[in-house]
C-alpha cells in the first residue's frame, strides 16, 4: 500500500534532525495559523499563488531563495563544526551517514533552490521592464515554472523529516548513485526534486528567450538592451542549451536505477565516464547561467552609482557571447584525472583559459566605468567593489585548476571548494544580493535600510576570506573535499579559522535578516513614490515603484542605449500622460499551483515506490495540463478608464511629495 | 558612509595571506618528494606568478579608481558620457590574450610531460609496477613482479620510477600520494595508470581522493619510500605473512565493505589477479558475487536487459 514507506522512514533516533523537524512544524504551523487568523489565505491565493504577474513570481521565488539560503547555509556551518571538531582521531559530532547527506544536500540546495531561484527571480523582476514589455510572453508557464521549483524544492525538505537524502555528493556520480551502491531512497529524492524544478527551468528558459527576442518595446533593438537583459538572455539560451542534457542524464540514471538497467552501472556494460561526461556538459554551463545575470547586475550598479554610461557596452555584449559559446567546450576540465590522453586534455585546459579572457575584458570594463565617474558607495557598489576582487581571485584559482598538470594535484582537494566558493560567493551571491537592494524599490516602492545592508556586506566579505582561505592552504597539505574526519592534527587550527569564518558569514545573514525588517519597520521614511530612487539609467526605472502590474500606460519608446537617462538630461517629462487606450493582459490561473501539486505528489509517490498514487499524481498533472489547455478565458482587457485612475492616482502621489 | 581604505587594508592582508601560503610554511605539494611533484610546484607558482601580471593591477585599479572617483570628490574628472576609447579597449583584449597564449603555450607542454600515463624512464625494464585497487573502503596493492600482495600500505625503492596501474572494484576512487605528485581516478572495469617517483625516503600520506561514500575518509594508506635494501628486506617481511589471497575467493572476502580498514600483508597472490578484477565487470553475466557489494535490488532486475536484447 505504501511501498517502501513506512514509519521507520523517519529518523527518531536523530536528535538534530527531529529537533529541525519540530522547529520546521511549529514555524509552519504559527505560519499557517497567521495567515489564518489574519484571513490572508484568500489575497494569497488570488493576488500571489495564482498570479502571472512576473514581479511578483520574481518575488516569490525570491522569497523561497532566502528561506533555501538559510537551510543551506545550517548544513554549511553544520559541516564546518564537524570538521574543526573531527581531528586527529576524533569522530566530531556527524557520523559519516548524516554528515554524507548534509554537503549533498549543502550543495544541491545551494545551487538549484538558492542561486537559481535568485537569478530567475531577478530576471523576473527586471527583464520585461526593462525592455519594455507588459509580462513575459507565455505568463502561464512563467506561473508553471514557479511552482515546478517549488514543488522541486518542497521535496527536497520532506527528504529532511521523511526518510533520507542523497549520500553522493551534488552530483551523483554513477555508480555510487546506482541502485548497488546506494539502495535508498535518497538519490530518488534528488532525481525527481531536480526533474521537477528542472522543468520549470527549461520552461523559464524558452520563456525569457522569447520574451527578450519577441516581446521588446518599440527602438529597442538587440544593441540597445541594458546589459542585464543582454546577460539573462545568454543564461537563457545556455538554460535552454544545456538543461536538457541534465533531464536526460537524470532519466538515464533513473532507468538504471527503477528498471534495472546499466546505462552507468560497473557491470553489463555499464559506462560511469558517460555519466561524468554528461553531467559536466550540463554542469558547466550550469555556472555561467548563474554568474552571467551576476555580471548584468553589476554592470548595472556600476553605472548608476558612478553617474556614467557604462564603458565598452559592445566589448560587454560581446565578452558575454563569447563566454556563453566556450562555456560549452570547457565540460572536460572536471575530470582531468580520469585519465584522458595529453592532447584532450591540453584542449580543454585552454579552452578553459580561454574563457578568462573575455572575463577579464568586462572586469576592466567596470573599472573604466568607474574612472571619471561620481561613484556612490552605496552598498550595491559595495558588493560590486568585493565582487570585482573577490572574483579576480577565484578567477586566478581557476585558470590553476584548468591546467590540466597543475589540476592532477589540486583536483578533489579543498582548493577546488575554496575556488568555486570564491566565485559563487564572491560572485553569484554578491550579485544578486546587490541586485536585491538594487532593484528591491522597484518591487516594493521603498528602499532598504543602507546601514544593515552594509553591515551584511562587510560580515560577508571578511566571513568569505577566513572561511575560505584557508581552505586554499589546507589543499597545500593534501586535505581532499567530503572528508568527515582526518588523522592529521596540524590542520585542525585552519578548520577552527574555517569555522570562525563561518560565524561571521552567520552574522552577515542575521544582518540581512535585520535589514528586512529595519526596512520595513521605516517603510514609510524610505518610500519612494518617483520610481527613480537612485537617478537610474534603464527603463524599469521609468515606471512607478511599484510597477503597476501593466508595467507601463504608454508602452516606451527607445531611441538608444540608456534612453530614460537620456530623457532625464533633456529635461523630458517622464510621467505618463492621457489618452490612455486599454491594455491587454493574462488572466490569473489557478492551473500552475494545481499541476506542480500534483507534479510533487507524483515525485514523492515515485521516491518510495507508491504505485497507485504515483498514478494519482501523473494523471493529476495530465489532466489539469489539458484542463487549462482547452481554457480560453485566458484574458482580458484592463479598461483605458482603470489605467486612467491607476496613472492619476500615482500623479497624485508624486504631486504630493514634491 | 564606510570610506574604502577598509578595501585596502583587505586587499593587503589578503595578499599578505597567499604570500604566506606559497611561500611561509612547508606542505607537501610545495615540498614534494619526486620529480613529478617538484614539476608540478614549479607549474603552480609559476602561473601563479604570470597571473599576478592581471591580478594585481586589477586590485589596484578597483581600490585606486573607486577612492578616486568617489562621489565626494570634486577635484576628480567627471565625464558622464565618455564610455568608449579604442586604446583602452584593445589593450583590455590584448594584454589578457598574451597571458593567456603564455599560459596556452605552458599547458600544451606540461600536458603532456606530466602526463600520468608516459613512463618516466625511457626504458621501461627499469620501472616497477605496483596495482592498486580500490575497495570498499580500503586500497589493496598487488605486486605482480613480488608475487605479494598489501592492504592500506604500499613500499617502493627511492629514484626508481613506478608505474601504478590503478583500478576499483567498487565505485570510483582517486589514487593520490600528494608529495609524490598526480592523482589518477580509480574505475571498475578501467586499467588507469599514473606513473610516479620517490627521491627521497620517507612515509607519505596516501588516500582516495574522490568521494566513494561511508568509509571514504579512512580510505588512507602508508606510501613509504625506502632504500633498495629496506625495500627488500620489506618485501621478505610480507612474504613470511601467513594469510594469502586468491581471486575470487579471498578477493570478494576482502571486498566486503570495511571502515579503516587495517595494514594487511599477504605472503601469495594468485597471479593475474588484477586483470581478474577488471574482467569481472566485463563477463555481461549476473556476476552477483564475483564483486561485493551487489544488493538485492540487482536480482530483482537483473534480467530485464538479457529479455530486451531477446526480444531483438
Amino acid at each position: 500500500m505504501f511501498g517502501k514507506l513506512s514509519i521507520d522512514a523517519i529518523p527518531f533516533h536523530d536528535p538534530i534532525i527531529m529537533v529541525v523537524a519540530v522547529a520546521m512544524a511549529i514555524g509552519g504551523i504559527a505560519l499557517i495559523g497567521a495567515i489564518t487568523y489574519f484571513r490572508k489565505w484568500k489575497w494569497l491565493w488570488t493576488e500571489w499563488f495564482t498570479s502571472v504577474d512576473h514581479k511578483k513570481l520574481g518575488i516569490m521565488y525570491f522569497i523561497v531563495a532566502l528561506v533555501m539560503l538559510i537551510r543551506g547555509f545550517a548544513d554549511a556551518i553544520m559541516m564546518r563544526t564537524q570538521l574543526a571538531m573531527a581531528s586527529a582521531g576524533a569522530e566530531g559530532y556527524l557520523p559519516p551517514d548524516h554528515y554524507d547527506q548534509i554537503f549533498t544536500a549543502h550543495g544541491v540546495i545551494m545551487i538549484f533552490f538558492v542561486a537559481m531561484p535568485m537569478v530567475i527571480g531577478l530576471m523576473n523582476l527586471v527583464v520585461p521592464l526593462q525592455i519594455g514589455a507588459r509580462d513575459v510572453a507565455y505568463p502561464f508557464l512563467n506561473n508553471l515554472s514557479f511552482w515546478l521549483f517549488a514543488a522541486g524544492a518542497i521535496l527536497v525538505n520532506i527528504s529532511l523529516v521523511v526518510g533520507e537524502f542523497a549520500k553522493t555528493g551534488w552530483l551523483a556520480y554513477a555508480p555510487l548513485s546506482g541502485i548497488e551502491y546506494s539502495p535508498g531512497v535518497g538519490v530518488d529524492y534528488w532525481i525527481w526534486a531536480l526533474q521537477i524544478s528542472g522543468i520549470g527551468t527549461t520552461l523559464t528558459g524558452i520563456n525569457f528567450f522569447v520574451t527578450i527576442l519577441k516581446m521588446r518595446t518599440k527602438g529597442m533593438t538587440m544593441f540597445r538592451m541594458p546589459i542585464f537583459t543582454w546577460t539573462s538572455l545568454c543564461a537563457n539560451v545556455l538554460i535552454i542549451a544545456s538543461f536538457p542534457i541534465l533531464t536526460a542524464t537524470i532519466a538515464l540514471l533513473t532507468l538504471d536505477r527503477y528498471f534495472g538497467m546499466h546505462f552507468f552501472t560497473n557491470d553489463f556494460g555499464g559506462n560511469m565516464m558517460m555519466y561524468v561526461n554528461l553531467i559536466w556538459a550540463w554542469g558547466h554551463p550550469e555556472v555561467y547561467i548563474l554568474i552571467l545575470p551576476a555580471f548584468g547586475v553589476f554592470s548595472e550598479v556600476i553605472a548608476t552609482f558612478a553617474r556614467k554610461r557604462l564603458f565598452g557596452y559592445g566589448t560587454m555584449v560581446w565578452a558575454t557571447v563569447a563566454i556563453t559559446i566556450l562555456s560549452f567546450i570547457v565540460w572536460l576540465h572536471h575530470f582531468f584525472t580520469m585519465g584522458a590522453g595529453a592532447n584532450v586534455n591540453a584542449f580543454f585546459g585552454i579552452m578553459t583559459m580561454i574563457i578568462a579572457i573575455p572575463t577579464g575584458v568586462k572586469v576592466f570594463n567596470w573599472l573604466f566605468t568607474m574612472f571619471r565617474g561620481r561613484l556612490e558607495f552605496t552598498s550595491p557598489v559595495l558588493w560590486t567593489l568585493g565582487f570585482i576582487i573577490t572574483f579576480t581571485l577565484g578567477g586566478m584559482t581557476g585558470v590553476m585548476l584548468a591546467i590540466p598538470g597543475a589540476n592532477f594535484v589540486l583536483h578533489n582537494s579543498l582548493f577546488v571548494i575554496a575556488h568555486f566558493h570564491n566565485v559563487i560567493i564572491g560572485g553569484v551571491l554578491f550579485g544578486m544580493l546587490a541586485g536585491l537592494t538594487y532593484w528591491f524599490p522597484k518591487a516594493f516602492g521603498f528602499t532598504l535600510n543602507e546601514k544593515w545592508g552594509k553591515r551584511s556586506f562587510w560580515c560577508w566579505l571578511i566571513g568569505f576570506y577566513l572561511a575560505f582561505m584557508p581552505l586554499y592552504v589546507l589543499s597545500f597539505f593534501g586535505a581532499v573535499r567530503r572528508m568527515q574526519s582526518y588523522d592529521t592534527a596540524e590542520w585542525q587550527p585552519w578548520m577552527l579559522l574555517a569555522w570562525v569564518g563561518a560565524v561571521i558569514i552567520l552574522f552577515g545573514i542575521i544582518c540581512t535578516v535585520i535589514q528586512f525588517y529595519v526596512s520595513i519597520r521605516d517603510r514609510k521614511q524610505n518610500q519612494d513614490v518617483s520610481g527613480d530612487p537612485w537617478d537610474a539609467r534603464t527603463l524599469e526605472w521609468s515606471t512607478s515603484s511599484p510597477a503597476p502590474f501593466y508595467n507601463f500606460a504608454h508602452l516606451p519608446n527607445v531611441s538608444g542605449i540608456d534612453t530614460f537617462w537620456a530623457q532625464k538630461q533633456a529635461g523630458a517629462k517622464t510621467v505618463s500622460e492621457g489618452p490612455y487606450q486599454d491594455i491587454h493582459m493574462p488572466r490569473n490561473t489557478v492551473a500552475g499551483p494545481i499541476i506542480s501539486l500534483f507534479a510533487l505528489i507524483l515525485g514523492f509517490a515515485l521516491v518510495w515506490h507508491i504505485w497507485w498514487l504515483a498514478a494519482v499524481g501523473a494523471i493529476g498533472t495530465f489532466v489539469s495540463f489539458l484542463a487549462r489547455v482547452f481554457n480560453d478565458d485566458i484574458d482580458y482587457y484592463v479598461p483605458a478608464s482603470e489605467v486612467e485612475r491607476i496613472e492619476r492616482e500615482h500623479k497624485e502621489r508624486l504631486e504630493m511629495q514634491a | 558612509m564606510r570610506r574604502p581604505h577598509h578595501l585596502r587594508v583587505l586587499g593587503i592582508l589578503l595578499l599578505l595571506t597567499l604570500t604566506l601560503l606559497l611561500t611561509g610554511c612547508s606542505s607537501e605539494l610545495l615540498d614534494p618528494m619526486g620529480q613529478i611533484g617538484s614539476e608540478q610546484r614549479t607549474l603552480i607558482l609559476t602561473s601563479f606568478a604570470l597571473m599576478q601580471i592581471v591580478v594585481i593591477p586589477v586590485i589596484v585599479m578597483t581600490l585606486l579608481f573607486a577612492w578616486r572617483y568617489r562621489r565626494s570628490n570634486k577635484d576628480a574628472a567627471y565625464h558622464p558620457e565618455w564610455a568608449h576609447n579604442n586604446w583602452i579597449e584593445g589593450i583590455v583584449w590584448f594584454i589578457p590574450c598574451i597571458i593567456i597564449i603564455f599560459l596556452a603555450g605552458l599547458t600544451w607542454y606540461t600536458s603532456h610531460s606530466l602526463d600520468p600515463h608516459k613512463p618516466i624512464a625511457d626504458d621501461p625494464s627499469e620501472q616497477m609496477e605496483i596495482q592498486a585497487v580500490s575497495l570498499d573502503w580500503k586500497w589493496l596493492f598487488i605486486y605482480p613482479e613480488q608475487g605479494i600482495a598489501t592492504v592500506n600500505e604500499v613500499a617502493f625503492p627511492t629514484d626508481v620510477p613506478v608505474r601504478f596501474r590503478v583500478s576499483s572494484g567498487s565505485v570510483m576512487n582517486a589514487f593520490f600520494i600528494p608529495t609524490l605528485g598526480s592523482q589518477i581516478y580509480a574505475m571498475a572495469g578501467m586499467d588507469n595508470d599514473v606513473h610516479l617517483i620517490a627521491n627521497h625516503e620517507g612515509v607519505y600520506d596516501g588516500r582516495s581522493t574522490n568521494y566513494s561514500g561511508a568509509g571514504f575518509s579512512g580510505m588512507t594508506f602508508d606510501a613509504i619510500a625506502t632504500s633498495q635494501e629496506e625495500f627488500e628486506a620489506w618485501v621478505d617481511e610480507v612474504r613470511e605473512s601467513d594469510q594469502t589471497i586468491d581471486f575470487p575467493d579471498g578477493y570478494n572476502e576482502l571486498a566486503q565493505p570495511t571502515e579503516d580498514h587495517p595494514v594487511e600483508y599477504y605472503s601469495e597472490v594468485s597471479p593475474g589477479m588484477y586483470e581478474d578484477i577488471i574482467r569481472s565487470f566485463h563477463t555481461g553475466s549476473d556476476d552477483g558475487d564475483m564483486h561485493a557489494g551487489h544488493g538485492e535490488a540487482e536480482d530483482d532486475h537483473g534480467d530485464m536487459p538479457m529479455s530486451a536484447e531477446a526480444a531483438e
